[in-house]
């Protein structure tokens, strides 16, 4: 059985090892594309899902952009031209008029699970 | 002066230095809406900067020495006329006029119109060959006359400052260069002899050949009519393929005469202190052309003065005066600094001198000190000007001369100094002699928000000019920074205090090789867009492998993370090396038929050679495996790394190439690919001075002469242009070689972020002897480490696609979306426009076809 299989059996969208810590990766959900960030700090690896698509471009990146912190919000840079966004609430910090979605994160058994 | 209900009418005869002062200071004042203003100025273009005018032998061009601010002229409502003479004034009628025909009226008249150089009146002086010194018309013909072939030898007469600026021309034209001077001594008007032994030993060691105690009585004509040779009385005779006059200058004050002006003994247009001639009060002059009590000045810091005060007075101030000037001078000439101040040859009574003079350095300081106070009255400094602006300080009195006058003597080097702080200096003290800017108006600047050189250079204009003082400038900004307790931050971003420069020196000796390392040892909190790839470069240069190992991927701007450029649309480039520009049929071939099965976008890039764009990020293992099985490799176009090195065909094939330019573009190419830096690095080889490839607009610039290389840096185009400043004359291929390994290491270990070599050259005050000093004369004794840093370059170097594709797990990485590795974005949508494809524009959405 390949690994996607299995991914799709259990209704995940990929495991946790697929993801590098600090370092976005896309993933599609139906037609939805969906980038996920993975933080890991004391109480372990947390998940963080958004809209993939920079709202400033319309181009699907933003899971190819930096991660930072400023304080201790987490965000992503977009890697076109720079504007941040929220981990956790997918608001535009250089912009209050703009946001993009976030999706709820569970990881069980090591899977990703993205409600989007 | 004003004719009733109209606008003053004024008339600047000269745009020169002074004349354009003259209309800076009226601006300054927001008065120019109360005059009409017409400028005659007879040379073609607007004022520039003659001070500088050398450095056009360095490559500055007629723009860069511009000191007329675009468009200033329309929006001020100031008429400038260049290139047409004044030819006559006729006071009476209150007119001038012009050698086009113009009549212009004036209600008041300012002659600003400089000097010319003294031509001695022997025998064939006026022949074709010899030349002055003096405008930018003068400097251009005097280059094209050296281009000609059969001139090689080139004699300036006089032994002045500007005669020695001149033969540093001739010489840097490639000319061997003579100067002739009567007078025992070179620089005989401010040195004694002692500093002029020095001075000379400096100078023949450039290759300069000096003839003191010269009296030339013939300058001869060859068979063609032109000049060939200079007969000296009683000494043999030399041969001149060029003969440039600086023999001493003498004011313009023609049209003066012509008026019936009085004029002084030793000529200038006569003035009192408020700069008004002495028989007419509708006519001011002003600059060279001046005489105040019977003496004319012939530097440009007086003559800013005397604007100053005819702009007061125009302006309806009174009692404004011109109250002399200081005479010091500072320079560098050929490499050597050279200053005098004050009473440098202690003509006052009571005084005494003390020297420190080491002739195998080529070092000599004399100051000139009150026999009874030991306060400085004055002094000269030959190849080594340490200390200047203060030292000139005691001598005006303006800052006390320290208790221990001998430590002042011995250069810093040698374990003297002039260990007196910025913080002492008095308000009043000036700290630029070119702009006339004291140390207190600096200190408003600072402390109404001017916090960098740049702001304070804009803001007082202190340092514009001649840039001897910006040393002097820099330590006091600091110092009143600190004093307000103004954080000098220089800090990266939030998480790291230290500037980028400072991190690289903490990661170099701690080794550090991760990420996680650098954090934990000097930063806080996890890291942003800004000091992770700053980190990540600095791994990078230090020699760490892949740059994509362990946490490193993680640090990478999107670029570097997947070897290629982003582009609009989220698509990538792709960008192979093609060192020197230099292409096989093969190649092309081979690139051709990539682009064709991936459908790729091609174009010739700005840099010689070919972009592929449109690359899915998917694609771009597939597309790379192709390109490195056809023998090229990563051409780092995503980088902050060498991007290329532009080559001409140079010897081998053009009919004027002098030197292979394109097998050492492709050498240096090789040699620097994969260098990661502050900022992109990008160079260029031109096989001749006529310079194809363009090398005076790159980082470092390469062009051949008959002898070797000339090597120019901190060249830059794009959005802020910045010709490259000459570095090094002639270096054989290895010279070269090492020139430019210490070049790349200096810049690498000691710029900021972001910042290109043209800037870092600026922040360092463009000082070319410095640059030097560090490259040719181990000056900062760190030479064997910066050879050391390319070495380990060379030994560490990969092809960063080649590696990638070695290894299943960091081509794995390339995947558009992990949960789907085969599928493409599907909004990434392309048309075809001219047979090729691009990304739609989303406009076009919905309206067309889609292609792809
Ligand atoms: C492809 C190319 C234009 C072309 O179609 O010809 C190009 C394309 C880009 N240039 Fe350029 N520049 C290209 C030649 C130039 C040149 C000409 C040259 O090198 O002779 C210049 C002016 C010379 C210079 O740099 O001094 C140039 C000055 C810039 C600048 C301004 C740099 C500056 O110091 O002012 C930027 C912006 C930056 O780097 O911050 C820039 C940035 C860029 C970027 C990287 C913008 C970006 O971040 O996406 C472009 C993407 C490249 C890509 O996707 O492959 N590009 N760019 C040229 C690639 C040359 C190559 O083979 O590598
Ligand atoms: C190579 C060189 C290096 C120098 N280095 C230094 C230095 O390091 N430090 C320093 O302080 N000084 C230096 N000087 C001197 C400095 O350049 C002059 O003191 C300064 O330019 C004087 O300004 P000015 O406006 O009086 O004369 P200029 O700048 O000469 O301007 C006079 C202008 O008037 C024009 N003109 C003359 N007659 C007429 C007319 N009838 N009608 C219309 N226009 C006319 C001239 O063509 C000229 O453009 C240097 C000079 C040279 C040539
Ligand atoms: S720079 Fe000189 S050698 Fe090179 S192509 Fe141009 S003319 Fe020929
Ligand atoms: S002293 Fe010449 S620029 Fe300041």
């Amino acid at each position: 059985m390949s690994a996607a299989q299995t991914i799709h059996d259990t209704g995940a969208v990929c495991r946790l090892d697929q993801l590098s810590p600090e370092r976005g990766a896309a993933v599609l959900i139906g037609e939805r594309q969906v980038a996920l960030f993975r933080i890991d700090d004391a109480h372990g690896p947390t998940v963080y899902a958004l809209d993939h698509r920079d709202p400033f471009t319309g181009a699907n990146v933003l899971a190819r952009g930096i991660v930072g912190t400023t304080g201790d919000r987490w965000y992503v840079a977009s890697p076109l031209h720079k504007q941040r966004f929220d981990l956790a609430t997918g608001e535009c910090l250089d912009d209050e008029t703009i946001r993009v979605d976030v999706h709820t994160v569970n990881i069980v058994d090591a899977h990703v699970h993205v409600d989007a | 002066m004003q004719t009733p209900g109209l606008r003053t009418r004024l008339v600047v005869v000269g745009h020169g230095m002074v004349g354009h002062r003259l209309l800076t200071e009226l601006a300054e004042r927001e008065v120019l809406d109360r005059f009409d203003v017409t400028v005659f100025g007879e040379e073609p273009r607007q004022a520039y900067d003659r001070v500088a005018l050398s450095s056009f032998f360095d490559g500055a061009t007629a723009d860069d020495l511009s000191v007329v601010v675009p468009g200033f002229a329309e929006t001020h409502g100031v008429r400038v006329v260049s290139g047409d003479a004044v030819v006559a004034i006729d006071r009476s009628a209150k007119t001038v006029t012009a050698a086009s025909g113009e009549v212009a009226l004036y209600d008041h008249l300012v002659l600003a119109t400089g000097s010319s150089p003294f031509v001695p009146p022997m025998p064939g002086h006026g022949l074709p060959g010899c030349f002055v010194y003096r405008t930018i018309d003068d400097l251009e013909a005097i280059r094209d006359w050296s281009a000609r072939d059969d001139v090689r030898t080139g004699v300036v007469i006089g032994g002045g400052l500007l005669g020695l600026e001149a033969a540093n021309a001739l010489r840097l034209l490639g000319l061997e260069p003579h100067v002739v001077e009567m007078a025992p001594r070179l620089m005989p008007v401010q040195l004694d002899d002692g500093a002029s032994t020095a001075l000379r030993n400096h100078i023949e060691s450039l290759g300069v050949i000096v003839h003191t105690d010269a009296r030339t009585s013939e300058i001869a004509a060859g068979p063609t009519g032109s000049v060939q040779r200079l007969v000296l009385d009683g000494a043999d005779p030399i041969d001149a393929g060029i003969v440039v006059f600086s023999a001493g200058i003498r004011p313009r004050d023609e049209l003066a005469r012509g008026c019936g002006l009085a004029v002084g003994e030793r000529g200038g247009v006569v003035v009192d202190d408020t700069m008004t001639a002495l028989d007419d009060p509708n006519v001011s002059a002003i600059g060279e052309v001046a005489a105040i009590e019977g003496r004319c000045y012939g530097l440009v810091a007086p003559g800013y003065d005397m604007a100053a005060v005819v702009a007061a007075r125009l302006a309806g101030a009174t009692g404004e005066r011109f109250v002399g000037a200081d005479l010091s001078t500072k320079l560098k000439l050929l490499g050597v600094d050279v200053a005098s101040f004050g009473d440098a040859f202690g003509e006052t009574p009571r005084s005494q001198s003390i020297v420190w003079s080491d002739a195998r350095e080529g070092v000599h300081r004399k100051l000139v000190v009150d026999v009874e106070t030991g306060a400085v009255r004055g002094g000269m400094l030959v190849g080594d000007a340490d200390g200047y602006q203060t030292l000139r300080l005691m001598a005006s009195g303006d800052v006390p001369t320290p208790e221990d006058v001998r430590g002042l003597v011995a250069p810093a080097s040698d374990g003297g100094g002039v260990a007196i702080g910025p913080d002492s200096l008095p308000d009043v003290a000036p700290v630029c002699s070119c702009e006339n800017v004291t140390a207190g108006s600096l200190r408003e600047a600072v402390s109404e928000g001017s916090h960098s050189i740049g702001e304070l250079k804009s803001c007082t204009a202190a340092g514009t000019g001649c840039g001897g003082c910006l040393p002097l400038v820099t330590s006091l900004l600091n110092c009143e920074l600190e004093k307000a307790g103004v954080e000098v931050s220089t800090a990266l971003c939030e998480h790291f205090e230290h500037s980028r420069v400072e991190l690289f020196g903490l990661i170099r000796f701690h080794r550090h090789g991760s990420w996680a390392e650098v954090l934990a040892a000097h930063g806080t909190g996890r890291g942003c867009e800004i000091c992770k790839p700053v980190v990540a470069s600095i791994l990078a240069s230090l020699g760490n492998g892949y740059v994509l190992e362990g946490d490193r991927a993680a640090l990478q701007d999107t670029n570097d993370h997947a070897l290629a450029n982003m582009q609009r649309d989220g698509t990538y480039s792709v960008v192979p090396r093609v060192p020197g520009g230099e292409i096989t049929p093969a190649q092309l071939i081979a690139l051709g038929q990539i682009a064709t099965d991936f459908e790729l976008y091609t174009k010739i890039t700005g840099g010689q050679r070919i972009d592929l764009f449109g690359a899915r990020l998917e694609q771009l293992p597939a597309i790379w495996e192709r390109v490195v099985d056809a023998g090229m490799e990563s051409g780092h176009a995503y980088g902050k790394s060498l991007r290329t090195v532009k080559s001409c065909v140079g010897e081998t094939w053009c009919r004027y190439g002098v030197q292979d330019s394109t097998s050492m573009a492709i050498a240096l190419e090789l040699r620097y690919r994969g260098l990661r830096s502050p900022h992109k690095i990008k160079m260029a080889v031109s096989g001749c001075a006529r310079e194809c490839a363009e090398a005076q607009s790159k980082d470092v610039g390469v062009i051949a002469t008959e002898k070797g290389w000339n090597l120019y840096v901190a060249g830059n185009g794009g959005a802020r242009p910045r010709h490259a400043t000459l570095l090094a004359t002639d270096l054989d291929d290895d010279e070269l070689i090492r020139a430019i390994d210490r070049f790349l290491a200096y810049y690498i270990r000691t710029a900021d972020r972001l910042q290109r070599t043209a800037g870092w050259f600026e922040e360092l005050g463009a000082d070319v002897p410095h640059l030097r000093g560090v490259i040719f004369d181990d000056s900062l004794g760190i030479a064997d480490e910066l050879d050391a840093d390319i070495a380990t370059h060379l030994d560490t170097y990969q092809c960063e696609w080649t590696a990638t594709l070695e290894d299943p797990d960091r081509v794995a990485r390339f995947v558009s979306f992990v949960n789907a590795p085969d599928a493409a974005d599907p909004e990434i949508v392309m048309v075809s426009e001219r047979g090729q494809l691009r990304p739609i524009r989303d406009e076009e959405r919905g309206t067309l076809v889609s292609i792809r």
